[in-house]
């Protein structure tokens, strides 16, 4: 299974190649640089490189916003067709990835027909946000949304299948004039 | 084990009448009432009873429960299921392994091997084989429908469906219930991104070495039963009456179809088509949520946080709302189609409700934080004939999807 596994990983890479190239020669070479220095692909609380790694991990396209003191570095996985468009689905995943000016990724958030590969997301914080998990389905059983406050790390989702909507963010790292509601 | 809900029925309904009658001699404030609601049909061939009670594992707040007969497909060999929760959140048929006796056909890959499914919800994840199956509710049949069997250990939970990090359901104790019925306004529960590739992590081939992800086809994902019904087949109407605040069991009926029976009209509801971000926009205080939405399937009035309306949550219970007195909140809802209307709810003290009576199961006043949306969860359907078409359905209100009350 871990050798299967590690296949599909591989698969995972290759075709994420041909996505990159659409993007441009500098950035392939580059982001292939840092996919081979990055053993882990923490993104939250991660750096630029980390972006780059959950582009490729994701298999999506990238695109660069500036707003104000940070940068929005957007990843779409699949495209909407037209009629999907048109009828107002959900289609693919569109997600965030919210740059400060020290270079740090200070909050991700997410959009589309499925939830992302949290782990991936979330990075070192994963492990933190599955123990938060547990002790939000303890006691009586419901289904609802979730809010994870903790001092350092925030996490919302919301939605429902096939929309689903999500933010993660470390409220010790806002920009200084961010309001966690600005993050869309 | 229909007889049990009936029974279930004939004391709700008795509950009902005494609140009526209360109504009547000058009591009410209730929250979310809607005073134009006609009676609501008990009995026809598309009419299936529902009771929001405290569900099998017997400490369910605001679950809406049905049974569900399913069939070896094509034989009279069958099992009706109790206790599954009615969800216009999901999609798709899902019951617990263990709740289950009888054998079904596995769905298999192209390459032979079984198919399994991680199916993620907001709090936790249901995982487990494909099988297909007849689905028998009222007289409404649809056949041969790829649904989820709930078990962690017919093959072990892969590495793509732990990484949402999210808690097995697949327990009674978990789920709370013996399956879940998604009834939702969509014909398959992943579509077309699941069916061009395997990235999202959903569906797998499961070979003795391990479940890998594959894109599966949309006519094998898990289906919306309804869809596949012959007649009746273009979504569904849940019916509850008016609460009160709080009671032990509520009665009232899953009518599938909309404006296919005298039974099923819109009537005076209005409809709410999806606006761009696949939700309805909820006005609150001056500000516009974009992702709202209806889902039965949710326990409580889930909606922004304690930053925006000022209302404490609970201690102990982080994901309700505990205000020292009944909040009397409103706000508008406005679909894509710019229909727009005022609603009217109560937000109470979730320690006092669940304290006050340990029988009751239904809270019109139960809420909870969700930032930046309101996610109308059961009690919105309190007092509300809540019509769901299905996505590309033709119904008398237009094409669906959209949300109707």
């Amino acid at each position: 299974m871990h050798d299967s596994g590690q296949a599909h990983h591989r698969n995972l890479i290759g075709r994420s190649l041909t996505a990159l190239r659409r993007v441009g020669c500098g950035l392939v070479v580059s982001s292939l640089t840092l996919f081979a220095s990055t053993s882990s692909f923490a993104s939250l609380g991660g750096d630029l490189n980390s972006v780059l790694a959950d582009q490729v991990q994701f298999q999506g396209s990238l695109k660069l916003t500036q707003m104000g003191s940070y940068q929005v570095h957007e990843i779409r996985m699949q495209t909407a067709t037209a009629s999907a468009t048109q009828a107002r689905l959900q289609t693919g995943i569109v997600i965030r990835e919210y740059v400060s000016p020290a270079g740090k990724v200070f909050a991700v958030t997410w959009q589309g027909e499925a939830p992302p590969n949290m782990r991936q997301l979330l990075g070192s914080y994963f492990q933190q946000y599955v123990d938060a998990m547990k002790a939000q389905v303890s006691g009586r059983p419901g289904r609802r949304p979730v809010l994870i406050v903790e001092p350092d790390f925030v996490v919302q989702m919301s939605g429902r299948v096939r929309a689903y909507a999500g933010k993660a963010y470390l409220p010790g790292m806002l920009p200084s004039g961010v309001q966690p509601e600005a993050l869309q | 084990m229909r007889a049990p809900v009936k029974s279930h029925v004939t004391l709700a309904i008795a509950v009902c009448c005494a609140w009526g009658l209360t109504l009547g001699c000058g009591g009410g404030g209730s929250s979310s009432q809607n005073a134009s609601q006609a009676p609501i049909p008990t009995s026809g061939q598309n009419v299936q009873p529902i009771v929001v009670n405290t569900g099998p594992v017997g400490n369910y707040a605001n679950g809406a429960f049905t049974s569900v007969t399913v069939c070896v497909p094509g034989s009279s060999t069958c099992q009706t299921i109790s206790g599954v929760l009615v969800d216009i959140g999901s999609v798709g048929l899902r019951i617990l392994s263990s709740s289950l006796t009888l054998t079904l056909p596995q769905q298999k890959a192209p390459s032979g091997d079984p198919v399994a499914e991680c199916l993620p919800f907001l709090d936790s994840y249901t995982w487990g084989p494909v099988e297909s199956a007849d689905v028998e509710m009222s007289g409404e049949k649809a056949s041969a429908v790829p649904i989820q069997v709930l078990s962690d250990t017919d093959f072990s939970v892969p590495s793509g469906c732990t990484d949402f990090g999210l808690q097995s359901a697949d327990t009674l104790q978990a789920l709370g219930a013996n399956g879940l019925l998604g009834v939702g306004m969509y014909a398959q529960d992943c579509g077309g991104g699941c069916a061009q590739s395997g990235s999202y992590g959903l569906y797998y081939e499961c070979p003795s070495s391990g479940c890998q992800p594959i894109t599966e086809p949309l006519s094998a994902q898990v289906q919306n039963p309804v869809a596949l019904f012959a007649t009746d087949n273009n979504g569904v109407v849940i019916e509850l009456p008016a609460v009160n605040g709080s009671e032990a069991t509520l009665s009232g009926s899953l009518i599938f179809g909309i404006g296919t029976e005298s039974n099923n009209g819109l009537g005076s509801a209005t409809v709410y088509t999806l606006n761009s971000d696949a939700g309805i926009t909820t006005e609150f205080n001056g500000q516009s949520y974009p992702n709202s939405f209806l889902d039965s399937g949710s326990n409580g009035l889930y909606f922004l946080d304690s930053a925006a309306t000022s209302i404490p949550d609970c201690g102990d219970l982080t994901y309700f709302y505990c205000p020292a007195n009944v909040e009397n909140l409103s706000a508008t809802n406005t679909g894509g189609n710019a229909a727009s209307a005022a609603i009217s709810f109560s937000v109470a003290n979730a320690d006092n409700l669940f304290n006050s009576d340990p029988n009751d199961a239904v809270f019109s006043q139960l809420a909870g934080p969700n930032p930046d949306s309101f996610d109308w969860g059961l009690p919105f359907f309190y007092g509300r004939d809540v019509f769901t078409a299905i996505q590309n359905a033709a119904t008398p209100g237009g094409t669906g999807p959209y949300w109707a009350y």
